[in-house]
């Protein structure tokens, strides 16, 4: 009878394995360890990771010098010239941009469809998300040569200058939903880290941490676990993800308008939005998984971020990159199908002119390499997926240079034609952003609760109550 | 100091918030709310390291009606952006110094109408979720009465462990029904543990 039950569990198991592993797991055990990450005093943080915010702190001031030096000297510090008016800056920026969107897929969208697997993955994620989204908005702010001025871009009574936004452009739809989307973005991580700083201040008061008790005091904003509210805090968290869900379908439509809008062969098509957001989601997905691997092994989180979770991961990111690759085919089928010679250029020129290697460069990563994830062996392998991620992410940033670039680099005009050369200063301008993003996120991960403690604890509570009746439900 | 304030009347000689006591279980908490509601206590509440949603009928806990909110601010925030695009593009002169309406001086970019739904949209969009966000998000906090620096629970010995792993019934002395001695043996009998009369 009890060797039934056991093989019953194990069965269980191989078909859902358990989303927090280690048999008698407590709640206890679960604010302890993600706690304990944050309360470590400043002596026993781990050498690397000193060396680790060294570096990108270097990077970051890297970043700081080449924006000082564009601003000093003027936008011709970077390549862009005509016929390609937009370059590298616009590159990083819808490549940031798209990074950001898999944080809020995952703590918005997969929380409505009752994933519970995102709990131990989404404050990461919408930290990513946040700190993707502040590298994105640096580069349209200092396209626009003057960033002082940025403050033209909002809708604010003047006097000095009696003109308005035209909103007939797609570039002000893009401040709106840039701005709204970070603003959302940080709202909502606000409101789920405020019971974990609770948590953490409870836990300084016990160990009689002053400062620690004031800081995280203050941040928890006198958060007590009353049940009354509990009930409005599940309603506002159940609204927030509500309205991130279509606004992160937004972001990257209007991104994408950006282009659809024009009348430039290679921009002007209406597969853009579907295809923007897929190709966002894919992108977010594996910067996730880049960081996640790295910080669930230096922090020794595999009980928490486990395999499975991983492995969901890897799931996503094959289907996003599967719809992107269809998405390059559809592209290039309209191109011939639609009988237009300009358009049919572009799409040849992409594939066999000039660019051609940055073209199959992002074919061989888009397309090709998510299709390791067919074969479950891949799909769990820890360095595979690590590699992949990257290559995905390479592939990413080479899809968004090969529309911009290779789309304007071939004019109306053959006299104007021309081939984009990126200058140090855009070299090392996007080399800071990565370093700007990496160090924040190091500081995040250092300082503040990396797993979101309450909602881990939510599914461990679920976990022991269907072991206890024999069984796992299927949506509990 | 607080003889003196309990002379001028700004503090009650030893107030009382009510009675507390600790379930290990989640389940164990929705039991005993269940029994002390059955009892005719009203003013009750609970404190726990994440929402258990039977507590909320085990206690009477009314649904929240934080989506009212979002939805008239969010609503506010749809006329707001429709206004401001229509009123920069094609709306009067000079309603207010700064506030200079361009109906007059109507500019045609790529032939498009100085005002329409169609190209209003997005912002429109936008400016619905990010009022609707600032609703749920000030909404929230204004409802639960925070930010607030001093809670009567934090007299608790055990009210720390409730953002940890323990599950607090509070019985509240405003409640008709209080009795110190009597409810706090009532939670005893339920199973609590370090069932304290709390100083309020």
């Amino acid at each position: 009878m009890a060797d039934l039950a056991i093989q019953r569990q194990d069965a269980m198991n191989e078909l859902q394995p358990p989303l927090v592993l280690g048999e008698h797991t407590t709640y206890h055990d679960i604010s302890k360890q993600v706690s304990e990450i944050v309360e470590a005093p400043v002596y026993k943080t781990p050498l690397k990771w000193y060396i680790a915010v060294a570096i990108t702190g270097g990077i970051t001031l890297m970043m700081v010098a080449m924006f000082t030096y564009l601003v000093a000297t003027g936008i011709g510090v970077w390549g862009n010239n005509r016929p390609v008016g937009w370059a590298w800056d616009i590159t990083n920026f819808v490549f940031w941009i798209g990074i950001g969107h898999a944080g809020t897929l995952i703590s918005a969208i997969l929380f409505l469809f009752r994933q519970r697997w995102r709990t131990a993955i989404n404050r990461s994620a919408e930290a990513m998300t946040i700190f993707a989204v502040m590298c994105a908005g640096l580069f349209p702010l200092f396209h626009t040569g003057r960033p002082w001025r940025a403050y033209w871009l909002f809708p604010i009574p003047n006097t000095d200058l009696n003109m308005w936004q035209n909103f007939r452009s797609p570039l002000i739809w893009d401040v709106f939903a840039v701005s709204t989307y970070f603003t959302v973005s940080a709202l909502f991580w606000f409101v789920g880290l405020v019971p974990d700083l609770a948590t953490l201040r409870d836990r300084a008061w016990a160990a009689g941490h002053k400062a620690k008790q004031y800081i995280f005091g203050s941040l928890s904003l006198g958060w007590r676990g009353s049940a009354r509210h509990w009930q409005h805090y599940e309603m506002a968290y159940l609204i927030l993800a509500g309205l991130s869900t279509p606004l992160v379908l937004s972001v990257h439509t209007i991104v994408s308008f950006d282009f659809a809008t024009s009348v430039l062969p290679g921009w002007h098509t209406t597969i853009f939005p579907p295809y923007f957001v897929a190709g966002a989601i894919f992108s977010g997905f594996a910067c996730v998984l880049t960081l996640l691997v790295i910080a669930r092994w230096v922090c020794n989180l595999e009980n928490i971020i486990t395999i499975k979770h991983l492995e969901n991961m890897n799931k996503i990111i094959l289907a996003t990159g599967t719809i992107v690759g269809y998405a390059y085919a559809t592209e290039f089928f309209i191109a011939w199908y639609s009988g237009n010679l300009y358009e049919r250029f572009a799409f040849v020129n992409r594939a066999f002119g000039p660019y051609w290697w940055a073209y199959w460069t992002m074919i061989t990563c888009n397309v090709i390499s998510p299709q390791f994830f067919w074969v479950k062996r891949f799909r769990t392998s820890v360095p595979l997926m690590f590699v992949l991620s990257l290559v995905v992410n390479v592939g990413m940033w080479f899809e968004r240079f090969v529309i911009i670039v290779t789309s304007l680099h071939r004019d109306f005009l053959p006299s104007s034609w021309g081939y984009f050369q990126p200058t140090w200063v855009d070299i090392c301008t996007f080399i800071g952003t990565i370093g700007f993003f990496l160090f924040l996120f190091l500081l995040f991960a250092r300082f503040l609760p990396m797993i979101a403690m309450a909602e881990v604890k939510h599914v461990l509570h679920t976990q022991h109550d269907m072991e206890a009746h024999g069984g796992r439900a299927v949506n509990p | 100091m607080s003889e003196l304030l309990e002379k001028a009347g700004l503090l009650k000689p030893h107030s009382v918030y009510g009675v507390m006591g600790t379930f290990d279980e989640p389940d164990d908490l929705v039991e005993a709310g269940k029994k002390v509601r059955a009892e005719g206590y009203t003013k009750l509440d609970a404190m726990m390291p994440f929402p258990i949603h039977h507590v909320n009928e085990a206690l009477g806990i009314r649904r929240s009606h934080l989506g009212w909110i979002v939805v008239c601010i969010g609503l506010t925030g749809t006329a707001a952006a429709l206004l401001l695009q229509w009123y920069t593009g094609a709306g009067p002169v000079d309603l207010l110094p700064g506030w200079t309406g361009l109906g007059a001086y109507p500019l045609v970019i790529g032939g498009k109408p100085t005002f329409d739904f169609t190209f209003a949209m997005p912002v429109t969009f936008e400016l619905t979720v990010l009022f609707s966000a600032f609703a749920a998000f000030f909404g929230l906090w204004a409802l639960n009465g925070l930010p607030r620096m001093y809670h009567p629970s934090m007299n608790y010995s055990q009210s720390h462990r409730a953002t940890d792993d323990k599950f607090v019934l509070v019985v509240e002395a405003d409640d008709p029904m209080f009795d110190a001695r009597k409810t706090a043996d009532l939670l005893k009998s339920l199973g609590a543990r370090d069932v304290e009369v709390v100083e309020g």
